[in-house]
């Protein structure tokens, strides 16, 4: 069960990410409830499996264009494919690391799982709920998503 | 002074690589996992490390570990998103001289090496 304090950790840490990565504030719309199955992904995923004292996931999906954007934004010269791959899955491990700092060293994170397109699963129980993040940076939107029992 | 970036993201190990603003920093090496980090500090002998915590075949911790029983005058800094108390007191106990939070600022990454450095020297009399 997510509580209303919990879905708070997540916004404030992908507000910390892009504010300390690209010096640009985000906009968070307001989080919505869906089911595992209802998760729509877009160009690219970060999924980062839960274990330990929450079980759950975390993932980051966005179009590619942002990412493209986002890479540059670190001071990349070029957004390369290789690079427009891991940065999706970076900013996902860093959200949910960072949540640490409320959730403490029981909430477990698995290294990023990156996918390109439709994820053949997310990983979730088809009777798992999760909180959708809707986001935008700079023109883009996009999604953080978190599931946790 | 050679040092040696561990990181299983391509980005973070770029970004530490090209931010670094710090002349007695001459030669750098990169590793992806811990298990490759321990070939490449073998071979090496950086005096210098950053560590990840979260990566693939070897994590942090347990590269942290084999790398200060190589040779414990390696200054090791953990530069990781998980952001618990828990987790900065264990790498430090594992022999991590010190620990930044990602994201974190071109500022904080060559102040965070700057003081690395001085405790190497340090170290080296």
């Amino acid at each position: 069960m997510i509580t209303e304090k919990d879905i708070e950790v997540f916004i404030d840490g992908i507000k910390h990410y892009f504010r300390t990565s690209t010096k640009m504030d985000i906009v968070v719309d307001p989080p919505y409830l869906i089911s595992a199955d209802e998760i729509t992904v877009n160009d690219y995923t970060g999924i980062i499996g839960i274990s330990g004292e929450r079980k759950g996931f975390v993932l980051v999906t966005a179009p590619a264009d942002m990412l493209r954007y986002l890479v540059l934004s670190l001071g990349e010269k070029s957004a390369t494919p290789d690079l427009v791959h891991d940065v999706v899955g970076e900013v996902a491990n860093t959200i949910s690391g960072n949540a640490r700092r409320s959730f403490g060293a029981g909430f477990m994170i698995s290294v990023p799982l990156i996918v390109q397109g439709q994820p053949s699963r997310i990983g979730a129980a088809k009777d798992t709920n999760g909180y959708v993040i809707p986001s935008r940076w700079n023109t883009f939107s996009f999604h953080l998503v978190v599931s946790l029992q | 002074m050679k040092m040696l970036i561990v990181d299983d993201s391509l980005i973070i190990r770029r970004k530490i690589e090209r931010e670094i603003n710090l002349p007695e920093l001459t030669e750098i090496y990169t590793a992806n996992n811990g298990q490759e980090a321990v070939e490449i500090f073998t071979t090496h002998e950086p005096e210098l490390v950053t560590m990840d915590l979260t990566m693939p075949k070897m994590d942090g911790t347990e590269c942290v570990k084999q790398l200060v029983s190589i040779n414990p005058n390696t200054v090791i800094l953990v530069i990781s998103a998980l952001a618990d108390r828990a987790t900065a007191i264990k790498a430090v106990k594992y022999g991590a001289y010190g620990f930044l939070c990602k994201p974190f600022t071109e500022c904080e990454i060559n102040e965070a090496l700057t003081k690395c450095i001085a405790f190497s020297k340090e170290l080296r009399g």
